[in-house]
């Protein structure tokens, strides 16, 4: 009896395998989220029991003047780097998606992919050599703000690349083509054809960059100067320290900022998408009844 | 050939690949050499913190490089007789703790991430893009606040402590933070997805009827997937690999939080080198020694992602 009992249990985990997989390892990946936002409501400093609801450490959060300053710090240094590295990745997915000869190409191409697999302790301290080098000739750039957006760009420069690169090698290049045989300058082609057709990676890469920016810690430890420090730094600082419920109520604001954003963009493009499609049909369904009518006429 | 010139024959085209490139020099190469330098100077003065690559004595000029900083890696000084021998210095440890870290990290994450890529590459299509977006989503959230739950998370009073011993697995609270245990937990959670997404791209593509043929011409469904899937899911399995296996080796957050005293990697040490003893040759030297460590599997890296791009274009 025993036997066929846990046999039969040994057979639903052989049919339910995969899906059992799934779950055990989403809830790996989620467990962590679950436990900041469950935590931070806590109404004690404690880690493992929870006392009771309270939202005291949202008021310590925002009458924490560090965490609120680095937040606004933070913010300002994602824009920036966002729009740069987008900008300068559309720059290199066009080299490297058009222009398939030209001296240095492989030099160029090793370029643009290096800093995504060089690890971000390299990438600080060369940089920080530079900035100290640059600024003992010229006296500037003071470490701060200025260098960690430099330092961030170059990171999510290669960031924005392969997402540019990407859309960029599905566009049709015949509608530039027709827009170049109709009379378009070179840069008309661009701005009013190729730029709305790849709009939505630059809107991706933008977004990446910004989060990658948002993110870092490692780079701005390396490029900061005396007090400027960013909201991720001001979290490493009291992380090491030890445990701090306000981080746990940080944290919860983002993670539900982030997959409320992230939800809204999926549910929207898909929106799009199904629209552009019943759009497409409708026109096509047009055209048939148009072409009946027309034989039925004749 | 005259800049001019140049510049006339093809305005745009120059303008678009100089930017990127221009960029790219400046920002990535130059720091890099200015790295290589550092590391074959010896240590300045109070000023700074350098030696001069170059000096004048009596009227010539001399380079100087020195690879003292090189040596010092791998040779102790006795304290004592001041002699010098090859020996376990402590960035040759450090060295040796981030190999091994990111070996069982890799390995870690392909045994958790093969089955479920492969588990969603076989979902149905339309659930697909669901499953993906939830493996992303923890992505975009904050990197350093998901390494941080874990502390509270592994804490002797912590979570997971305190479910083991309420069912009575254990009497004692197991020392679980600041081990072996925190940072494989936290370098796997953090790296899994970098492994999962390049398996599910081959494993998605991968023509699910070679098996249904193998089964029917008699091998069992562990010979199939030892010699049809896992042949065929090679370059995925090759660039998950690189892509956890290289940021482990420098990685500098999660040992600072999750790590002990034993658990120094080679990130921290040059961070200390050069913000805590001043050391900035001592600090580039480990720095270039760590990029050597990690060349191999970035040649290996794009050697397949080169096919790759190859295979794509067929």
């Amino acid at each position: 009896m025993k036997t066929s009992s846990s046999q039969a249990l040994l057979r639903l985990l052989q049919a339910h395998f995969g899906k059992l997989w799934l779950l055990v390892v989403y809830l790996f990946l989620y467990g962590p989220l679950l436990f900041l936002i469950l935590f931070s409501f806590n109404s004690t400093r404690q880690d493992a029991v929870f006392t009771g609801f309270s939202t005291r450490w949202y008021e310590a959060l925002l009458n924490d003047s560090r965490l609120v300053g680095g937040f606004f710090l933070s913010l300002k240094v994602a824009v920036i780097t966002g729009t740069l590295s987008t900008i300068l990745g559309t720059f290199a997915a066009f080299v490297l998606v058009r222009y398939q000869r030209f001296r240095g190409r492989s030099l160029f191409s090793g370029l643009v992919s290096a800093p995504l697999v060089m690890p971000e302790v390299i990438i600080g301290l060369s940089l920080l050599l530079l900035m100290v080098a640059v600024q003992h000739a010229i006296g500037w750039p003071e470490r701060g703000a200025t260098t960690i957006v430099l330092g961030h760009t170059l990171l999510g420069m290669a960031y924005a690349t392969v997402v540019v690169a990407a859309r960029l090698r599905e566009m049709d290049r015949t509608i530039e083509e027709a827009a170049m045989d109709l009379g378009c300058r070179p840069l008309q082609v661009f701005f009013l054809v190729t730029l709305p057709n790849i709009l939505p990676s630059l809107v991706a890469a933008w977004m990446l960059t910004f989060t990658l920016s948002f993110d870092d810690v490692v780079i701005s430890e390396f490029l900061s100067g005396p007090g400027v420090t960013t909201l991720p730094q001001v979290i490493f600082g009291y992380a090491r320290r030890g445990v701090n419920p306000s981080i746990y109520a940080a944290a919860t604001i983002l993670i539900l900022t982030v997959s409320t954003g992230i939800i809204a963009y999926s549910i929207l493009t898909m929106r799009a998408q199904r629209r552009r499609e019943r759009d497409a049909q409708a026109a096509v369904l047009a055209e048939i009844r148009s072409v009946e009518e027309n034989v039925g006429t004749a | 050939m005259n800049i001019q010139r140049w510049l006339h024959v093809h305005p745009g085209r120059r303008f678009v690949i100089g930017v990127p490139f221009v960029w790219l020099l400046i920002f990535f190469v130059v720091p890099f050499l200015i790295l290589l330098r550092i590391s074959v100077t010896d240590m300045g003065n109070g000023v700074n913190p350098f030696a001069p690559l170059m000096q004048a004595v009596d009227g010539s000029l001399h380079i100087m490089l020195k690879y003292q900083n090189y040596l010092s890696i791998f040779e102790e000084v006795d304290k004592g007789s001041g002699a010098k021998a090859w020996g376990q210095t402590i960035y040759l440890e450090a060295y040796l703790t981030s190999l091994k870290y990111a070996c069982l990290t890799t390995i870690l994450c392909l045994v958790i991430g093969y089955p479920f890529a492969y588990f969603i590459a076989r979902a149905k299509k339309s659930v697909q893009p669901a499953l993906l977006m939830l493996v992303m989503l923890p992505f975009w959230t904050s990197f350093l606040l998901r390494v941080y739950a874990w502390k509270g998370i592994l804490a002797d009073q912590g979570v997971v402590n305190n479910v083991l011993v309420w069912a009575g697995f254990i009497q004692e609270p197991l020392q679980l933070l600041y081990s072996d245990v925190s940072m494989l937990v936290g370098m796997t959670y953090v790296y899994c997805p970098f492994m999962i997404l390049p398996l599910y791209a081959t494993l998605v593509k991968l023509d699910f009827r070679l098996l249904e043929a193998a089964y029917d011409l008699g091998a069992s469904p562990w010979k199939a997937f030892w010699l049809i899937t896992v042949p065929l899911s090679k370059a995925g399995i090759i660039a998950g690999s690189m892509l956890v296996f290289i940021p482990c080796v420098g990685e500098f957050v999660i040992p600072s939080l999750l790590g002990g005293a034993e658990n120094i990697m080679i990130g921290r040490v040059v961070w200390d080198e050069m913000f805590s003893s001043n050391n900035w040759p001592r600090a580039s030297a480990l720095a270039v020694v760590m990029i050597l460590f990690i060349l191999v599997p970035m040649a290996v890296y794009n050697h397949y992602g080169a096919e790759r791009e190859a295979a794509g274009k067929e």
